[in-house]
């Protein structure tokens, strides 16, 4: 089956934060966008550059509407595959934010707020507490629309090289930085003595290699692991800096800007996906979360396995890849996310040997299709700002339950089911969708329901040593 | 036997989103019980409890039956979506995976915060309470889990064969159980009949998915080739084909070994 497979790039919300230096510490949030899932869509008939892969233009057209019936079928087949690459990160990434929660207790100590939230939650009367926390989400909250109208503004009149700089600082700060005080805190919590020049040694050495993974070539995994800290640590930042009820409301208040940026029609979001639709590019590597690399896959005339369109994003590509769809592969399933890494290593020593006869004169394309501006991409993506999000809501959870870690698992839960429903409707409506909105909701309903219906029940339950 | 399949996690985390689920609706009820009522009369808190959980139990049952509801709808699904019109994974499997997700919920809402108070300092049963808590609350735990597990094979396949009996089986274990524990710290009396029902449970659910007295045999004497042991086991006779393929005894599930 002839698969065109072009790719939609979604893109992300930045939210972007000035580094203002306060009296604690300089905070800088990074650019955490939102996220939109990217399910491997066919492009129409609107990119001359799909033919570079060599089919001519009217087989095109014919596998066009064939594959429309069956582009849905591989999509929920798929489905679930995506789920489980979606759930390992953000379990990770959760992972990480509760053990170091529960362990490093300098994230949990109240050391000030930040310049964003400028006032206090220390009030005498509920109402004032109230009222101060609305304002602290409210300015949050516009500080957010105003760096995601600008990021927008920005990428629409091609001010890349701005873009580009304001990412590298955020990540430099990121990872060097925070990265510094978590190291620095983890060994205060152990009790483990270390010099500044191992240190240095250490932390310049996760720095730059971070840098590398993220804004230009690295193994897959790597990348992955590297996104899944710095998102991590961003959260650890925001359980640390925003006070109680001021989190609760920006997370409930974030969700509902996520559903209307994403999916209004002037939504910030959504101009921002479309406009990278129209210039066939990806978004930022920085600030998405793949489950798969961009790589190259070669078209072959009949072959009944998946094939795929040669393509690679030459700007933001970490690997070039040349990935044959293997005929005895059995498990198209597997839709090269596998394939695709076994290929990371074989990239270009052996094509040929295993590719049958009909695809050789393909294979002569790659040289060409290093340079076209086709990303092809059948995985997932999410945002980095979701991570975030669903990292603070579980931080915050096990930080300042009374229920502790039964809070902690209901929202944990209730965040990858949010998360499914989400893949779910992503592969029904097969276009960008905000993740926030159906994770949030449960992980919020969750939060508070256990903390106060069931852990009091529990307890009871516990000390009776009743089982239900 | 789960995490390899991606659709199995799926299906298990969603089996432990209906428990939870569950437990909150009850807890949302026992706690406008509490509310509504002296909290200073213990009897009746104690009542109170009690009723909480016998609430909560049918409650659990009652959202088992929901989720496999939303599993058949799944199943068709699969199927259409399929391309050899079979779905990838069969209901049997699906109970299997929805009983895990509901014992691993069940059993970690149960014995979490127990296992991160025993990190820290403390004695046990120091009040004059019993001394072995955790250890009962851990057997207790794991017996759970198992029960859910079986019991989840049981009431999918009442369900498919609209054997109700079968089903309400189920939920008056299930009420034995919880109320066993009331009997608590008197641990003999909680924890022999538990233990006696999970046996019961067991072995009704192995005879349910196939599997026959013959087969233990086969699979405990077949020492040799534990392969072919586990084949036996899992109620597959060789069959006559050739390539080393097996057939379950009633006709379906052929496995291909080897090839």
């Amino acid at each position: 089956m002839t698969e065109l497979s072009a790719h939609l790039p979604q893109f992300q919300h930045g939210q972007l934060t000035e580094n203002f230096p306060d009296n604690h510490l300089s905070n800088t949030n990074d650019n955490s966008e939102r996220r939109r899932h990217d399910n491997s869509e066919r492009r129409r008939n609107d990119n001359p550059e799909s033919e570079i892969n060599g089919q001519p233009q009217n087989n095109i057209q014919q596998v066009v509407e064939q594959d429309e019936e069956e582009d849905e079928e591989l999509t929920l087949k798929y489905g679930a595959k995506h789920v489980i690459m979606l759930f390992v990160p953000v379990t990770l990434c959760m992972v990480v934010v509760v053990a170091t929660i529960k362990s490093v207790s300098f994230y949990t100590r109240k050391d000030g707020q930040l310049i964003y939230t400028p006032f206090t939650e220390e009030t005498e009367t509920v109402g004032q507490r109230a009222l101060n926390s609305i304002l602290n989400a409210a300015i949050m909250i516009s500080v957010i629309i105003v760096m995601t109208i600008l990021l927008v503004v920005l990428y629409k009149y091609r001010c890349y090289k701005v873009i580009h700089g304001w990412l590298i600082i955020s990540s430099l700060l990121l990872l060097f930085f925070f990265s510094f005080i978590y190291l620095g805190e983890v060994f205060k919590t152990y009790n483990v003595a270390m010099d500044y020049i191992t240190l240095a040694l250490m932390i310049w050495n996760f720095g730059v290699v971070g840098m590398i993974c993220i804004h230009w070539k690295g193994p897959l995994r790597l990348q992955q692991a590297y996104l899944i800290m710095i998102s991590a640590l961003m959260a650890l930042v925001f359980i640390k800096y925003l006070p109680e009820w001021t989190a609760w409301l920006i997370l409930a208040v974030i969700s509902v800007y996520d559903l209307v940026a994403v999916l209004c029609p002037k939504g910030p979001l959504r101009m921002l996906v479309e406009t990278a639709q129209e210039r066939n590019e990806t978004l930022f590597p920085a600030l998405i979360y793949s489950s798969t690399m961009v790589w190259l896959v070669n078209m072959a005339e009949e072959d009944p396995e998946a094939q795929r369109k040669a393509s690679k994003n030459s700007t933001y590509d970490k690997q070039a890849l040349a990935n044959q769809a293997q005929n005895e592969d059995a498990e198209a399933d597997d839709g090269g996310f596998s394939r695709e890494w076994q290929q990371q290593r074989d990239s270009r020593i052996g094509p040929i040997e295993s590719t049958p006869e009909s695809r050789a004169a393909v294979q002569a394309l790659p040289s060409n299709s290093q340079t076209s501006e086709d990303p092809e991409e059948r995985g997932v993506k999410l945002g980095l700002g979701d991570f975030i999000f669903y990292s603070v809501l579980v931080g915050k959870a096990s930080a300042t339950a009374s229920g502790d870690w039964n809070t902690t698992l209901a929202c944990f839960v209730a965040i990858l089911i949010g998360l499914c429903l989400t893949l779910l409707l992503l592969a029904i409506f097969k276009k960008a969708l905000p993740a926030l909105p159906i994770s949030i909701t449960f992980g919020l309903v969750f939060y508070f329901a256990t903390d106060n219906l069931v852990q009091p029940f529990m307890d009871q339950l516990a000390f009776h040593q009743f089982y239900i | 036997t789960i995490a390899r399949d991606p659709l199995r996690i799926i299906i298990l985390i969603a089996g432990a989103f209906f428990w939870l689920v569950s437990l909150l609706l009850s807890s949302l009820i026992w706690f406008i019980a509490v509310k509504a009522s002296d909290p200073n009369d213990e009897p009746l808190q104690k009542g109170l409890l009690i009723f909480g959980v016998m609430f909560s139990v049918l409650l659990q049952e009652a959202f088992r039956f929901l989720y496999y509801k939303l599993l058949r709808k799944a199943i068709e699904g699969l199927v259409a979506l399929s391309e050899d019109g079979c779905s990838p994974i069969s209901i049997q499997q699906m109970a299997y995976v929805a009983g895990v997700g509901f014992g691993l919920m069940s059993g970690a809402f149960s014995m979490i915060n127990l296992l991160a108070d025993a990190l820290g300092p403390g004695t046990v049963g120091i009040y004059g309470d019993s001394q072995l808590y955790f250890l009962t609350s851990a057997f207790m735990t794991m017996v759970l889990i198992f029960l859910h597990t079986f019991w989840g094979i049981l009431f999918f396949h009442g369900c498919e064969n609209r054997r109700w009996w079968e089903i309400a089986a189920v939920v008056v274990m299930h009420l034995a159980v919880s109320g066993s524990t009331f009997c608590n710290p008197l641990y003999v009396g909680s924890l022999v009949p538990s233990y006696m029902l999970m046996a019961i449970a067991a072995t009704w659910a192995y005879l349910l998915s196939g599997g026959s007295a013959q087969n233990v045999r086969r699979f405990l004497l077949c020492k040799s080739c534990s392969v072919t042991g586990t084949w036996y086991l899992a109620g597959l006779v060789p069959s006559g084909l050739p390539g080393r393929s097996w057939v379950s005894a009633g006709g379906h599930r052929v496995v291909s070994v080897g090839g």
